[in-house]
């Protein structure tokens, strides 16, 4: 369906990317958002504070950010598109809730405008460290969808690309911007409603007494109801079984969690979204995302100037991870070179299914500033010289200069 | 089923005589197929789901419109057999779960019933916040001095001296006294009871549940396995007889002056009853209309709108 012509504030503007990505929810539908402050991602909490009145839409700040994300849980069973905004400490403390969302399967959106960690690290400074944070935060074994965007306009974009992925598959879906990202200001096209296309909850056409809470449907995933319309339903954070009723065998643990895992699994193929250049006869195919995807592009410009065969993929999607696309390309590619604000780890992902068919060169940055291009263009020139055993300097995190 | 009892039953084409209706009266109100429950004989937690109950039954509600929110612990299963929309949420966050269902859906009445650990300590924060904003719930905490689903340690609000799996030598810490804390954080109504009162702690609950704002509800409860058994207070019976000896009703007490001392007299009775304080709704709509005027936009049915949905709007005709 279309989205609603009340929150969407059609025309070209001049945003950062932590408003665009508020203008994002509120296109989406979002009428929910509990939050709490934290830099460098509290623009969107005041954007949406101020935008919400006037379309219906009720902004709370809560004490902490574990009530943040159980407050947007209730407010989607409640019936509303809901989200929160937070960074680094504050995605960590909402991982207990996080696991909550997964486990009773309620569409929401997550934005972890990152920074430098561990800890309190760099408040105000870029990092992209929480990526792993975002596969595999909560405890236990699920899927999970995370996009990247690499500019004002996607955080706009991917944003309602978050909140349509949310409902499809009914789980939380984070967009892993960072401190760049969001605090780059640009140019945002906002389209008319009507060119916004916005997935509506999946309700069950189903009448209270038949309904079961957690029966799938053949893409392994439920219909949802909301409370208050007669269905009395029962959901759980304990494993459960399809009346949602705990059920506490390793048999309903088995299917249970399969299908969480499956339902993202199983369609990961609709759910990939990436950008691909060049990718036919590259040597070496440089993979990267956010912020760091920007940066890279002076690297490969450089190096395609020198008459290198170099390709890109620039992940959108960044759970589900690609592999396929890897190892396909591992086969006829020496090198894969992956620059990411941290010291490596989407680079794992790489590494793991290009399986040793072709080199995989970490580019790596401990946080606090983006890439000098240099070091991702000696990459790409390492990698030239293919599946020989890595020099010891490529494994090194490079030294740069400080701006 | 043997065939003797079958036959017993008599020839199957007998016309069947009209039975009485066996069902046991608060069946409507419960998941009568999840029993039996978890709690232990002898639990105070029943008795408190049963006057829930009651008071749902007394003050004729819309059970499609009344969400019950538990966290963890034994309290925290009570949702799991409430035959109403339930949600069994993580430890100590039932509060900002249900402050999130009732802000989204405002024609839901949303109740938080759960224990003392997890609405005091781990969510101890959550309580004073939900309760200095005046949001709109019901919160019923049922204290039985102790964390019982994981053998029975220390709690919040287990007095001095109190013998527990972690205080193997007594408890040395002050507890929380749970009316001073709902009281001094904001909440419009507080009473505290005992799982004996029924007849009172229904009547509570029930007017709990009709007043706006930030309600809560204490109840003393016995946890015969592990909190009376290693404290040598007696059976579940003479718990409550020792309830019915110890307690005094004190309606309007100042409620800085209830603390639970160790074998002390327990002060139950409704403490505070304040009439006339805004909620979080109201506050917000009041601010908004001064500010925005005819922008505001709650007016609105934004919760059909944002949802988008035909059905949904659909079926929320048919309901009205």
């Amino acid at each position: 369906m279309k989205a609603s012509p009340e929150g969407v504030l059609t025309g070209a503007h001049y945003l950062d990317g932590d408003h665009a990505c508020a203008e994002g929810a509120l296109a989406a539908g979002c009428r929910f958002f509990a939050g709490y402050p934290i830099t460098p991602s509290t623009e969107i909490a005041e954007r949406i504070a101020r935008r919400f009145p006037k379309v219906g839409g009720v902004f709370i700040q809560m004490e902490d950010e574990m009530a943040s994300m159980a407050a947007i849980l209730g407010a989607a069973w409640g019936g509303v598109k809901a989200m929160t905004c937070t960074s680094g400490p504050g995605f960590s403390l909402m991982m207990e809730n996080i696991g909550l969302g997964i486990m009773m399967e309620v569409p929401c959106v997550v934005a972890n405008v990152q920074r430098g960690g561990p800890s309190t690290g760099l408040p105000t400074m870029v990092g992209q460290q929480d990526m792993m944070q975002a596969r595999w935060g909560s405890h236990g074994d699920y899927g999970i969808i995370a996009l990247s965007p690499n500019s004002p306009q996607e955080c706009f974009d991917r944003t309602i690309q978050a909140f349509n992925l949310s409902e499809q598959y009914r789980l939380p879906v984070f967009v892993m911007m960072d401190e760049c990202v969001g605090h780059m200001t640009e140019k945002v096209v906002i389209p008319e409603p009507d060119a916004i296309e916005v997935v509506p909850r999946r309700l069950s056409p189903l009448p209270p007494g038949e309904y079961l809470p957690y029966a799938a449907n053949g893409d392994k995933v439920p219909d949802m109801v909301t409370a208050g319309e007669g269905y009395r339903i029962h959901t759980t954070g304990l494993t459960h079984d399809e009346r949602g009723y705990p059920d506490m065998t390793a048999e309903a643990q088995d299917k249970l969690v399969r299908r969480l895992r499956a339902k993202i699994d199983d369609n990961a193929e609709k759910i990939y979204d990436h950008e691909c250049k060049r990718l036919d006869d590259a040597d070496v195919v440089v993979v990267s995302y956010g912020i760091t995807s920007r940066v890279a592009r002076a690297a490969i410009d450089a190096a395609l100037d020198d008459g290198l065969r170099v390709g890109e993929i620039r992940l959108i999607t960044v759970w589900p991870f690609p592999a396929e696309l890897i190892r396909d390309l591992a086969a006829n590619t020496k090198a894969f070179v992956v620059p990411e604000i941290n010291l490596g780890q989407m680079v794992l992902e790489v590494e793991r299914a290009a399986a040793g068919a072709a080199r995989t060169i970490p580019v790596t940055h401990a946080g606090g500033w983006v890439h000098d291009p240099q070091t991702i263009y000696d990459a790409i020139r390492e990698g030239l010289r293919g599946n020989a055993a890595p020099r010891k300097s490529a494994r090194k995190p490079r030294k740069e200069k400080q701006p | 089923m043997s065939d003797a009892r079958k036959n017993a039953q008599g020839p199957a084409t007998a016309e069947p005589e009209a039975t009485p209706d066996v069902r046991h009266p608060m069946e409507p109100f419960l998941r009568m197929d999840r029993f039996p429950h978890i709690w232990c004989p002898g639990c105070g937690i029943g008795t408190v789901v049963t006057c829930f109950a009651d008071a749902l039954k007394k003050g004729a509600f819309d059970l499609d419109r009344v969400a019950v929110v538990s966290g963890i612990g034994c309290s925290g299963r009570v949702a799991g057999y409430i035959k109403l929309d339930s949600f069994h949420t993580t430890h100590g966050r039932p509060i900002p779960f249900a402050t999130g269902l009732h802000l989204s859906n405002r024609r839901l009445k949303v109740v938080v019933i759960s224990g003392d650990g997890d609405l005091i300590a781990i969510g101890g924060n959550h309580f004073i916040h939900a309760a200095r904003r005046n949001v709109d719930l019901t919160v019923i905490c049922i204290n039985n001095f102790n964390y019982a689903m994981t053998g029975g340690q220390v709690g919040p609000g287990t007095p001095v001296l109190a013998i527990s799996t972690t205080t193997p030598f007594g408890n040395f810490e002050h507890p929380f006294n749970l009316p001073a804390l709902a009281a001094s954080s904001g909440a419009v109504y507080v009473a505290r009871w005992t799982s004996l009162h029924v007849r009172r702690l229904t009547n509570s609950i029930l007017e709990a549940l009709t007043k706006p704002g930030f309600t809560f509800v204490e109840v003393i409860a016995p946890c015969p396995t592990l909190y009376t058994r290693r404290n040598k207070l007696g059976t579940s019976l003479e718990v409550l007889e020792s309830y019915r000896d110890n307690s005094e009703i004190r309606h309007g007490a100042d409620p800085s002056t209830v603390d639970i001392s160790f074998g002390g007299k327990i002060v139950i009775g409704k403490f505070v009853d304040i009439e006339g304080k805004p909620t979080f709704l109201e506050s917000l709509d009041a601010a908004m209309h001064r500010a925005l005027g005819k922008d505001y936009g709650l007016g609105k049915d934004y919760y059909m709108r944002s949802a988008g949905q035909r059905a949904l709007v659909d079926r929320e005709a048919r309901h009205d």
